[in-house]
């Protein structure tokens, strides 16, 4: 649920997407509260990915703009974009693990980056950050060693090394089995309950929307923008857009109302 | 942030009496950033008090990360192993949730992997010996496997992919002739400007001309022309396919029926071995105009004569052999950037690897065909 009454800590101001001919977004306005589990939605080239790496400012908006805890991202000093990256953690959809590093090293890296603690100190936090995700004992593992569950889990541990206040999430679950799906989902709702860490999902696992979601926007590809925005049961009960509904319902698009008609 | 060092005795107060029992009360935002700060003073304070009993008061704490409960966990462990009695009073909710998010075995538990130790030098000399042979065997099993792909597009050439070959055939011959243009031209411009200074002396500068033309068409043209198409498209093939291994594109022609070799490496090796010889008339051509230039502007000599002294000293022997030497030059160096990259295993550094690999490959064979053909020349000369 949205924290009313706290600022947004992260603004998005009429975005458009552009690249090249293609307008993927345009003029999408959303808000993300301190401390909320946001997610976002919709089917597959819908632009969640993009809109994604625009609030974490790997993308340049083509219009609009983007401020995450008041700073504009496209617009930031060295030390203002400095700050900002110390406070944002992002899962990639593959990982991203460094494959020349092992695990410690790969966790290790933004630590020793950022702060300036001795390597035994940071030795133990990055065994904390293994044991948050389940992963005691693995420090000394390469990333091609693993199975893609626990890449995704070290990505993780590695997304929250600095602690941030905002962890990103592509597609999490994509490519995991449903109990190790499910774990991911419980351990991004433990965080989110314990650290008070703002979480920003892309996914579309409809089981982890209705699990974790706090609150949802739906991008939708022919509006180029948000459609909905609201609690994933709220929207899955009383929404009358029939691309909600057929997102909500799995309905694949010949067995949309209309489109076919049986007998 | 860090705190200020004139707080540090706000953020880190004691109570209690040196070996009795000792009240530490934590404040402040206790983070990542901040954690040597923490610990360091309570350490100091710790040594000075040595208490029997020690009470960790958590009442002012205005912010803890997981770092910070990992902090206060070392601490209770500390305390615990030199027999000290030890308490948290006052743990706020927010607090005890964070702590209790910790895996305390996790911090104990031993590494599943034990790190590698470093090893003796006779180890690493026997270990890159194992390695060198299989690499040599792989080398011959890809040899085969490419040479029974080229026959078979030899007799089936319906089922070469020719708009691959033509695609590679632009990418490494047409592309490439602005850089073999330049070097070729300033190679023919050094040998003729060297040569003639030595040749001057004695009043022999028309053999300039014999010289930058044999040295051009027998040696240097084939050999640059060959170590330039392994550093630019040599390289390009290996990173190509090796990228093609990590995203299992490579599997997925093998699970569709499709014989890597043939669907990858047969479009490229025909492309180089149709591209790389033209390329080297090419450059000897522009080695020919550089050693032209110098005839004309430093030794007195026209067009004219230096044409004639060059057709004069090169034989079509010359010219043949060099364009044999090219198609050879073409299919090593094709064929080993295409094995490095389906050697490809891992990641993103393997890819690297693969393509350093293929570079240093294609020219060190190149450098001992080179030999090779010195040797057979000398002895099947026309």
């Amino acid at each position: 649920m949205a924290v009313t009454g706290q600022d947004p800590i992260i603004i998005v101001e009429g975005l458009t997407a552009r690249f090249g001919e293609d307008t993927i977004l345009e003029g999408v306005n959303l808000e993300v509260f301190p401390g909320e589990i946001f997610v976002i939605i919709g089917e597959s080239g819908c632009g969640k990915t993009v809109l994604m790496k625009h609030m974490i400012g790997l993308f340049t908006p083509c219009e609009g703009r983007v401020f995450a805890k008041g700073i504009d991202l496209a617009r930031a000093s060295d030390e203002e974009r400095h700050r900002i990256r110390m406070e944002i953690g992002v899962l990639f959809q593959s990982g991203a693990l460094f494959g020349s590093m092992t695990l410690s090293e790969n966790i290790g890296l933004p630590i020793s980056e950022y702060t300036h603690l001795p390597p035994e100190t940071i030795e133990q936090v990055v065994k904390m950050k293994l044991g948050l995700v389940n992963l005691a004992g693995y420090e000394h593992h390469m990333p091609a060693e693993l199975s893609g569950g626990m890449k995704k889990r070290a990505a993780l541990a590695r997304a929250m090394a600095l602690d941030p206040s905002i962890l990103f999430f592509d597609e999490p679950s994509s490519g995991l089995d449903p109990v190790t799906a499910a774990g991911l989902d419980f351990l991004i709702k433990e965080i989110n309950r314990t650290l008070g860490t703002t979480m920003v999902i892309v996914t579309h696992e409809l089981a982890s929307i209705m699990n974790i979601a706090q609150r949802v926007i739906m991008l939708d590809k022919n509006a180029r923008g948000i459609i909905a925005e609201g609690n994933p049961h709220e929207l899955k009960a009383h929404s009358r857009d029939p691309r909600v509904i057929a997102f909500f319902n799995r309905q694949p698009p010949k067995y949309r109302e209309g489109e076919i008609h049986h007998g | 942030m860090a705190e200020p060092d004139g707080r540090k005795n706000d953020l880190v107060r004691t109570r209690g009496d040196r070996g009795g029992t000792v009240k530490l009360f934590l404040s402040g935002r206790i983070a990542l950033d901040s954690l040597s700060l923490y610990t360091e003073e309570i350490r100091k304070r710790l040594n000075d008090l040595k208490p029997k009993e020690l009470i960790v008061d958590l009442t002012n704490i205005e912010y803890l990360d997981s770092s910070g409960a990992l902090l206060l966990l070392e601490l209770e462990g500390r305390a615990k192993s030199q027999a000290i009695a030890f308490s948290f009073d006052n743990m706020p909710d927010e607090v005890r949730s964070i702590m209790e998010l910790i895996n305390r075995q996790a911090l104990a538990a031993p590494p599943v992997k034990t790190e590698k130790k470093p090893r003796y030098i006779l180890e690493e000399i026997g270990e890159a010996s194992s390695v060198l042979y299989k690499d040599i065997i792989r080398i011959q099993v890809f040899i085969g496997e490419i040479l029974d792909a080229l026959f078979h597009a030899i007799r089936h050439p319906r089922l070469v992919r020719w708009d691959d070959v033509f695609f590679y055939v632009k990418r490494a011959g047409v592309d490439g002739l602005p850089i073999l243009s330049l070097l070729s031209l300033l190679m023919g411009l050094i040998i003729a400007f060297m040569s003639s200074l030595q040749l001057k002396q004695f009043g022999a500068n028309v053999y300039v001309a014999s010289l930058v033309g044999i040295a051009i068409i027998r040696e240097l043209g084939p050999m640059m022309t060959a170590i330039i198409v392994a550093g630019r498209s040599g390289s390009a093939f290996a990173a190509e396919i090796g990228t093609m291994r990590v995203n299992e594109e490579v599997d997925a022609l093998v699970t569709m029926g499709f014989d890597p070799t043939q669907f990858l490496a047969v479009p490229k090796v025909l492309a180089a071995m149709i591209v790389v010889p033209v390329l080297t008339v090419y450059a000897d051509f522009f080695g020919i105009i550089g050693g032209l230039l110098v005839g004309i502007t430093g030794l007195d000599l026209t067009i004219h004569t230096y044409i004639q002294q060059t057709v004069k000293s090169v034989t079509l022997f010359d010219f043949v052999s060099s364009l044999v030497k090219s198609v050879v030059f073409a299919a090593l160096i094709s064929g080993i950037s295409c094995q490095r990259g389906l050697q490809v295993r891992g990641g993103a550094e393997a890819v690297g690897t693969a393509t350093t690999s293929a570079v240093v490959s294609s020219i060190f064979l190149i450098i001992v065909a080179d030999s090779v053909f010195a040797i057979i020349f000398y002895y099947v000369r026309w």
